[in-house]
């Protein structure tokens, strides 16, 4: 019989028994401050009373330097990486993820199997495959999905790290350079991830706000989510950054987005037809 | 899945060889391999977990035993995705025969003894082309222990199933644990097909038998020509001549 707590067949080997945490996972494509806003969740949820432990993609003890080799040498493909990730990602479920869920601990993953989803379909593997190959994973409590456009990346990747060679799809020849490469790799990224979170209900929030106001509907909404499930966390009080009143940017924002989401949709609907016709 | 169900369509022909360790599979192919290429075939030949990628994770894996069947069978998979895509697929795509020793029914029959899903496993391994040609060598469990341990080497920790913690000792563990995968591969036999062999005959008799089977399935691919047979024999001094190796 199939065990709901897993995406697919699960891991029928191994002893789960009671699952007393909550997983907890934050996505969204790069550089929209996921690692910033889960270390400030960290501080809050212990004070709220809460073991926290916190897991990031492709950090696994056993893969994290073969991932890492691979990338170097420039040789992977799509069947390879996506199946690394995999190991990876089941290196940590098991190690890292489940124990910590059985002691009652709540589990914070940066990335999680959707990260593999939308990359994996990018890089051209069969989306039908790259899903079934996780059906180990657990399914999530709670999916929080940071939410940017290709607009408000931009300047985020130029001011950080700078535009790296994985993160602009430059293994894809995505354009002729690597700014060209880097919009067209994450637009597309972006579009996968929000697709994905229709069809998993992710809980969407807007991350071309500020950090302040990002990490409020965190709590607020992890707060809730435990509240209901656990009845520990107390009332929170907003923090002092928190906007009280309607601002312009309250009322432009959600037109704002809006007016993104339809732009998105005119374009692919203009790939669709520009490779229809060729 | 279709893949693993159906004939593929490239040009080449895929044979495979399984079987449990001490079964005499990797002798039987040598000596095939041997046999095609005298006959003028152009052969390509893999072998299971040999990627130079992956093989070091196995390894330090293993070492440290740090390995949940699920990892195992990933990285496994990850080895042969690598091999598949830059090592088995072109020679195939190009017309030539491609030899492997051991397929995805050794992580079929591995991976499930481990204790994953049958379900998940067909479908992490559904980017394989079905084999013409797959040969299992069956053998009881304690001819391959006699063969083993009187030869060569030593049982290898995860052959001998040790990480499962069978049982302590590593002759009992490989006993229990490789008669769990005989009994899965027997089903494999019937699901995919697996042409068996006795692997208790005589080396030669399984040898004639493999070249027949083989004999049935290379029927569209054509050997190097005479001639270009000869040219590599004509070639070869005139190049040593030059200094070339």
């Amino acid at each position: 019989m199939k065990d709901s707590r897993f995406y697919g067949y699960g891991l029928p080997y191994k002893k789960t028994g009671n699952l007393k945490g909550s997983l907890i996972v934050i996505e969204g494509t790069d550089h929209v401050g996921r690692s910033t806003q889960i270390e400030q969740l960290k501080p809050w949820l212990e004070v709220e009373g809460y073991g926290v432990v916190s897991t990031r993609w492709t950090r696994s003890a056993l893969l994290y330097e073969t991932i890492s080799d691979a990338k170097a040498g420039n040789r992977l493909n799509a069947s390879t990486f996506a199946l690394l990730y995999a190991a990876d990602f089941a290196d940590r479920l098991e190690n890292e993820i489940i124990p910590a869920l059985q002691a009652g601990l709540v589990v914070v993953a940066d990335r999680y199997m959707y990260t593999a989803f939308a990359r994996n379909k990018l890089m051209g593997a069969d989306p039908t495959w790259s899903r079934s190959m996780f059906g180990f994973a657990l399914v999530p409590d709670l999916v929080l999905y940071l939410k940017v456009d290709l607009g408000s990346l931009i300047p985020r990747a130029l001011e950080g790290k700078g535009m790296d060679y994985w993160e602009s799809g430059m293994h894809q020849a995505y354009g002729a350079d690597i700014f060209e490469s880097f919009c067209n790799y994450q637009r597309r990224l972006i579009r996968e991830f929000n697709a994905l979170a229709k069809e998993f209900n992710f809980f969407t929030i807007d991350a071309k706000k500020s950090p302040e106001t990002i990490q409020r509907k965190l709590r607020e909404h992890i707060g809730g989510f435990l509240r209901d499930h656990k009845g520990v966390v107390k009332e929170q009080p907003a923090p002092q950054t928190a906007v009280a009143v309607v601002t312009p940017e309250a009322v432009v924002a959600p037109l704002a987005d809006l007016a993104a989401e339809v732009a998105d949709e005119v374009e692919a609907a203009e790939l669709i037809v520009a490779e229809a016709s060729k | 899945m279709a893949g693993l169900y159906q004939r593929h369509p490239y040009p080449g022909k895929l044979i495979v060889v399984e079987g449990i360790d001490g079964s005499g599979k990797s002798t039987q192919l040598h000596l095939m391999h041997r046999w095609l290429e005298a006959s003028g075939y152009r052969v390509f030949f893999t072998e299971w977990n040999s990627s130079d990628l992956v093989r070091r994770a196995i390894r330090r894996g293993k070492k440290k035993d740090l390995l949940t069947p699920t990892t195992f069978s990933l990285l496994h998979a990850a080895d042969f995705a690598d091999r598949l895509i830059y090592q088995i697929m072109p020679p195939l795509k190009g017309g030539m025969i491609v030899l492997a020793d051991r397929y995805v029914y050794t992580a079929f029959a591995r991976d499930v003894a481990r204790g994953v899903d049958p379900r998940w496993v067909r479908e992490v391994y559904s980017i394989a082309p079905r084999p013409d040609l797959a040969l299992y060598f069956r053998v009881p469990i304690e001819t391959a222990l006699e063969r083993i341990l009187s030869g060569r080497q030593k049982l290898s920790y995860h052959e001998a199933g040790m990480d499962l913690r069978l049982a302590p000792e590593a002759r009992e563990s490989f006993r229990i644990f490789q008669s769990r995968i005989l009994d899965i591969y027997d089903e494999l036999t019937r699901e995919f097909d697996l042409k068996v062999i006795e692997a208790t005959r005589e080396i030669d008799d399984q040898q004639r038998l493999v070249r027949q089977l083989v004999t049935q399935v290379i029927g569209g691919v054509a050997p190097r020509k005479p001639y270009e047979r000869q040219s590599l024999l004509r070639l070869r001094p005139a190049l040593q001549k030059n200094g070339q190796p």
